[in-house]
């Protein structure tokens, strides 16, 4: 169900809106089958389509399902695995470029109309592609260097004075185990729950605004006016995560696998 | 008056990432305008410096949820 067709029923709208919001009730009575499951599998359904149709007869002059996932997949491979990773990156190419589909498709539902909310507002979805990503780079980075190898690489950076590996040492493994896995996760998450969050200030302050008396109504035109401008706004930033969830992958697959200087 | 502490709190928190996101862009776009070429080879690591910088605003959103009462 959707937030606005919710709010227009009620005389006093929930204000200010609250975490709450991002937890709807089971759907047909069931616990665990919620809408952002329901939206998750949306997702998949929408994206396996998608390219299987735009594949099931490829030509050599694509035709237009076929030249945008093209587009999609040679973005990515030029775009980020080749130009991040370098030229060994095309082998992790399909992998950067399902996680950016997924992402920007999950993200952009945080717009659709009767959707309007990301999956990956909450953390849950955010931690998991996170993890796998952080697998993937701990894994490449012990296949290349070795367990030792890729510790003394990613802890000990070359060309400093003996003393400074007392301070830097639990730096970069701070870094590298937490921080990076963390913001990647956090960084998703915190953008569509902000995004979500700021939509509802604005529309359901707009009907507040509305009840609160002739002086103030009037300005509820302008909270909705908002509304748009930020929905706008929020594409941009759906997109936009996608793409930097993707670039970070790519960055730390990068320094996972390059050699030592 | 009512409300929460924790918006003047994410105000000021603001702050520090809000200049450097300023400072990140504003450097692309002197080098793009200085050698416009170099616009596809610093994209990237404009992206890189945004996504470092936007996360320290976006822990102040977490944290300020986390820690309420």
């Amino acid at each position: 169900m959707s937030k606005v067709a919710s709010v227009l029923s009620l005389e006093d709208p929930p204000w200010p809106p609250s975490v709450d919001e991002f937890f709807p009730p089971g759907l047909f009575g069931i616990d665990w089958l919620t809408k952002f499951m329901l939206m998750v599998w949306l997702a998949i359904a929408v994206i396996i389509v998608f390219f299987l149709v735009a594949y099931r007869n490829p030509k050599v002059v694509p035709g237009r399902t076929q030249w945008l996932a093209e587009s999609i997949y040679g973005f990515t491979r030029d775009g980020i695995a080749k130009e991040v990773i370098g030229h060994e990156g095309v082998r992790f190419a399909p992998y950067l470029t399902t996680l950016l589909v997924f992402i920007a498709v999950t993200n952009l539902f945080a717009i659709i109309p009767l959707l309007q909310i990301s999956p990956n507002s909450h953390i849950a979805f955010p931690a998991m592609l996170t993890l796998v990503t952080f697998v993937l780079y701990i894994y490449w980075g012990v296949k290349t260097h070795g367990a030792g190898g890729y510790l003394k690489k990613s802890l000990f950076p070359p060309d400093v004075p003996l003393p400074l590996y007392l301070l830097l040492t639990p730096i970069e493994f701070f870094m590298v185990f937490i921080i990076r896995p963390f913001t990647l996760a956090l960084r998703l998450f915190a953008n569509m729950f902000a995004g979500h969050m700021m939509l509802l200030v604005f529309t359901i302050g707009g009907f507040v605004l509305l009840n609160a008396g002739v002086l103030f109504a009037p300005i509820s035109l302008l909270s909705w006016a908002l509304t748009v401008v930020l929905t706008i706004f929020e594409t941009l930033v759906a997109l936009l995560q996608a793409y930097v969830f993707v670039l970070l992958t790519g960055s730390y697959l990068q320094a996972s696998l390059t050699a030592e200087h | 008056m009512r409300g929460s502490l924790a918006a003047i709190g994410y105000g000021l928190a603001a702050i520090g990432p809000g200049i450097g996101v300023g400072l990140v862009f504003a450097a692309y776009i002197q080098a793009t305008a200085r050698q416009p070429e170099t616009a596809g080879l610093n994209r990237p690591n404009l992206f890189l410096g945004l996504a470092v910088i936007e996360a320290l605003a976006l822990f102040g959103i977490a944290f300020g949820f986390l820690w309420q009462d």
